[in-house]
C-alpha cells in the first residue's frame, strides 16, 4: 500500500514539473480551494442576507464600496454569493470525480487484466453507458429524485466513469505485456497483487487526471442543473447564482455585474482540469510532445 | 466483403440490445421513483375512487412485471403514453417540437464543422507558433466556459443591449407558420435561430477543431508529405491536397458522435433561448412531473446517441478499409 502511494505521488510530481500548464491548473485548484475553506472570513455578508439601509431595501445595486459586486434584486450581496458558490462547486466536483476514478479505474484494470468474457461484459456496460445522454439522465434522475447536490453526485457518479474505464483498459493491456509484469507472474504474485501493486501504480497517475478532467465536467453540470431549476433551493451555487439572475431579469437590465463573475468562475475551474488533463494527452501520445 | 455485411449486422444487433438496456433503466428509474407518478395528474380534490380508476386507466393497478411488457410492446409499436400536461399523445407533443430540433442542431453543425476544419488547419499550419498557443487556448474557452451561460451573454449584449436578435422562441410574437416550409423560408425564422445555433456551435466547436488539427500533425509526419514537399509544392498545396484531405476522414466520422451530443447539449441552450425543441420540453417535463413525456423525450434522445455512435462505427469502417470492426473493440 505504501508502495502505491510512493510511487504514485513520485509519477504525479515528475508530471507536474514538466509541465507548465498542469502547474497553473493545480495552482487555480488551490485558489479556489482555499477560498471555498475560508469562504466566512473572506465574505463580508451572508450571502442570503437582504440589506437595506434604514428603511430602503438594496435592491440591484451596482457594484460599489459597500457591495463589490452590487446586490441581486432581493438585495443579497453578490460577492458574499460568489465567495460561497465555491463551496458548492468543489464539493460536488471533488466528490464526482472521486467516484469516478475509483468505480472508472477498478473496471478498466479488471476488464484490461483479465481480458476475455470478463473483459466484454465489462466493455458492453461501458458501451452501454455511451449511450445514455449525459445532461438529460443527470436531469431526469435528479428531476425525480429531488433536488440535492448529492443526487446532482449520484447521477453523475452513474455514467462519468465510461471514459476513466475505456482509457485505463487500453492502458492495462500494454502495461501487464510488459517484462516486470511477467517476473511478477513466475515469481508466483497472486493476480490481486499483480493488479493493485504491480499495475495500479503505472496507470493511477492517468485516473488521476481523468479525475481532474471529471472535477470540471461536474462542475459543468451542477451548474447547468442548478441553472435548470433543478439545483437545492437552499445551498447558493454558483449555478444557482446563474439561474437567479436569468429568472430576475438581469439579462434585460444588463446587470452584468450579477451574471458574469459566476461564469468566470466555473471556467476558471474546468479550466483547471483541462490544463491538468492536457498533460495527459502528451503522456497517452508521447509524439504530441515533438509540436 | 461478406464479412463486413456480417460484422455490420452483428453491431445493429448490439445497438438495438444497447437501445432495450436503456429503455430498461428508464422505465425502473420512473417506476421506482419516491411518491405516485400521477401526483401531477391527481387534482386533491379527487375521491379514492377516481384515483383508483387513474390508476387502472394508465395501467398502474397491475403488477410491475406486467407493465414492463405493456410498456415494451407500446415503445415497439412507437406508441408512448399520453403526455399528463398537454393532454394529448406523447407522439404528438414530440413530432410537434422535434423540427425545430433538428434545424437548431444542423446549422449548429455545420457552422461548427465548417469553422472547426478549417481553424484546425490553420492551427496545423502555425505549429509552434504564438498563434497556436492561442488558438488552443481559446478553443479550451469554449469547452470550459458553460453553454448556458455563453448563451446568457449572447442575448445580454445582442439582444438586449443592442436589440440586435430577438430574445427567444423561434417566432415574434403572434406569428404562426402554416408549414415546415413555411417557417424555413421565413426570414424571421432565421433571426430567431441565430444566436441559440451560434451558443450551440461554440460548444461543439472545440472537437472538430482539436481533432482536425491533431489528424493534420500525425499525417504531416507520413513520408508521402514529406516527398510532396520535397518535390517543392508550395506550402498551401501540401497543406490543402495532402494532408487535410486525409485529415478530414475522421473529422466527418466524429460528426455522428457530434450529433449526438448536440442532442444533450440541445437541452440547456433551448431553455435559456426559449427555443421551442425537445430539449425544452423534457426539462419542462420533468419540472411538471409529467412522466410520460419526459420518459419519451428521454428515449427519443438515447435513441439518436446510440444510433450515431453506430453510425460512427460503421462510416469509419467503410471509409478507412484499414480498420476492421472486428479491430476496433
Amino acid at each position: 500500500m505504501k508502495r502505491i502511494i510512493i510511487n504514485t505521488f513520485k509519477n504525479i510530481n515528475t508530471f507536474l514539473k514538466n509541465d507548465k500548464f498542469a502547474m497553473v491548473g493545480v495552482m487555480i485548484y488551490i485558489f479556489f480551494t482555499l477560498i471555498a475553506i475560508f469562504a466566512p472570513v473572506i465574505a463580508p455578508y451572508d450571502p442570503h442576507e437582504m440589506h437595506r439601509e434604514g428603511a430602503k431595501f438594496m435592491f440591484n445595486q451596482p457594484p460599489s464600496q459597500k457591495f463589490w459586486l452590487g446586490t441581486t434584486n432581493m438585495g443579497r450581496d453578490l460577492f458574499s454569493q460568489l465567495v460561497y458558490g465555491a463551496r458548492p462547486a468543489l464539493m460536488v466536483g471533488f466528490s464526482a470525480a472521486f467516484f469516478v476514478v475509483i468505480v472508472g479505474t477498478l473496471v478498466g484494470l479488471i476488464a484490461g487484466y483479465y481480458r476475455g468474457k470478463v473483459d466484454s461484459i465489462l466493455m458492453r456496460i461501458t458501451d452501454i453507458a455511451f449511450g445514455i445522454p449525459f445532461t438529460p439522465f443527470v436531469i431526469v434522475l435528479v428531476g425525480f429524485l429531488g433536488p440535492s447536490i448529492w443526487n446532482i453526485v449520484v447521477a453523475m457518479a452513474l455514467l462519468l466513469w465510461r471514459d476513466t474505464a475505456r482509457v485505463i483498459r487500453a492502458q492495462v493491456l500494454t502495461v501487464r505485456e510488459r517484462s516486470f509484469i511477467e517476473g511478477a507472474r513466475v515469481s508466483g504474485a497472486s493476480d490481486l497483487r499483480i493488479i493493485f501493486i504491480y499495475i495500479a501504480p503505472n496507470i493511477l497517475p492517468l485516473s488521476f487526471l481523468y479525475g481532474s478532467l471529471a472535477v470540471g465536467w461536474a462542475i459543468l453540470t451542477e451548474a447547468a442543473v442548478s441553472f435548470l431549476g433543478f439545483g437545492d433551493p437552499q445551498i447558493i451555487s454558483w449555478g444557482y447564482m446563474l439561474n437567479d439572475a436569468y429568472v430576475s431579469q438581469a439579462l434585460s437590465r444588463g446587470a452584468y455585474y450579477w451574471f458574469v463573475p459566476p461564469g468566470i468562475c466555473i471556467m476558471l475551474v474546468v479550466m483547471a482540469g483541462f490544463y491538468i488533463g492536457r498533460g495527459s494527452e502528451e503522456i497517452l501520445h508521447p509524439r504530441l510532445k515533438k509540436y | 466483403m461478406q464479412n463486413k455485411w456480417k460484422v455490420i449486422a452483428e453491431r445493429f444487433g448490439q445497438m438495438l440490445i444497447t437501445l432495450w438496456i436503456i429503455a430498461t433503466i428508464l422505465f425502473f428509474i420512473f417506476r421506482l421513483m419516491p411518491g405516485n407518478p400521477l401526483v401531477a395528474y391527481i387534482d386533491p380534490t379527487f375521491t379514492e375512487e377516481q384515483q383508483q380508476a387513474l390508476m387502472q386507466q394508465f395501467g398502474l393497478d397491475k403488477p410491475l412485471h406486467v407493465q414492463y411488457f405493456v410498456f415494451l410492446k407500446n415503445l415497439v409499436q412507437g406508441e408512448l403514453g399520453d403526455s399528463f400536461f398537454f393532454r394529448d399523445s406523447v407522439t404528438n407533443v414530440i413530432a410537434k417540437v422535434l423540427p425545430n430540433t433538428l434545424y437548431l442542431m444542423i446549422f449548429a453543425l455545420i457552422i461548427a464543422y465548417t469553422i472547426g476544419i478549417l481553424g484546425g488547419i490553420l492551427l496545423a499550419w502555425h505549429r509552434g507558433e504564438k498563434i497556436e498557443t492561442l488558438g488552443i487556448i481559446l478553443t479550451l474557452f469554449t469547452r470550459a466556459a458553460p453553454q448556458f451561460w455563453v448563451g446568457m451573454i449572447l442575448l445580454a449584449v445582442f439582444s438586449f443591449q443592442f436589440n440586435i436578435f430577438p430574445s427567444g422562441g423561434a417566432s415574434a410574437a403572434g406569428q404562426v407558420f402554416n408549414s415546415e416550409f413555411d417557417k424555413l423560408t421565413s426570414i424571421s425564422f432565421y433571426y430567431h435561430l441565430f444566436l441559440p445555433a451560434l451558443t450551440l456551435s461554440i460548444y461543439l466547436l472545440g472537437l472538430p477543431l482539436l481533432l482536425m488539427r491533431s489528424n493534420m500533425l500525425d499525417i504531416m509526419n507520413e513520408a508521402y508529405v514529406d516527398m510532396a514537399k520535397m518535390r517543392g509544392l508550395g506550402k498551401f498545396r501540401v497543406m490543402f491536397k495532402y494532408a487535410a484531405r486525409n485529415a478530414f476522414l475522421p473529422v466527418v466520422t466524429a460528426m455522428a458522435v457530434g450529433v449526438g451530443y448536440a442532442m444533450g447539449g440541445n437541452v440547456i441552450i433551448e431553455t435559456v433561448f426559449s427555443w421551442p425543441g425537445l430539449g425544452r420540453l423534457l426539462v419542462k417535463a420533468v419540472s411538471t412531473s409529467d412522466y410520460p413525456l419526459a420518459q419519451g423525450a428521454f428515449i427519443l434522445i438515447a435513441a439518436v446517441m446510440v444510433f450515431m455512435n453506430f453510425m460512427a462505427d460503421i462510416i469509419y469502417s467503410l471509409l478507412d478499409p484499414r480498420v476492421t470492426l472486428e479491430s476496433r473493440r
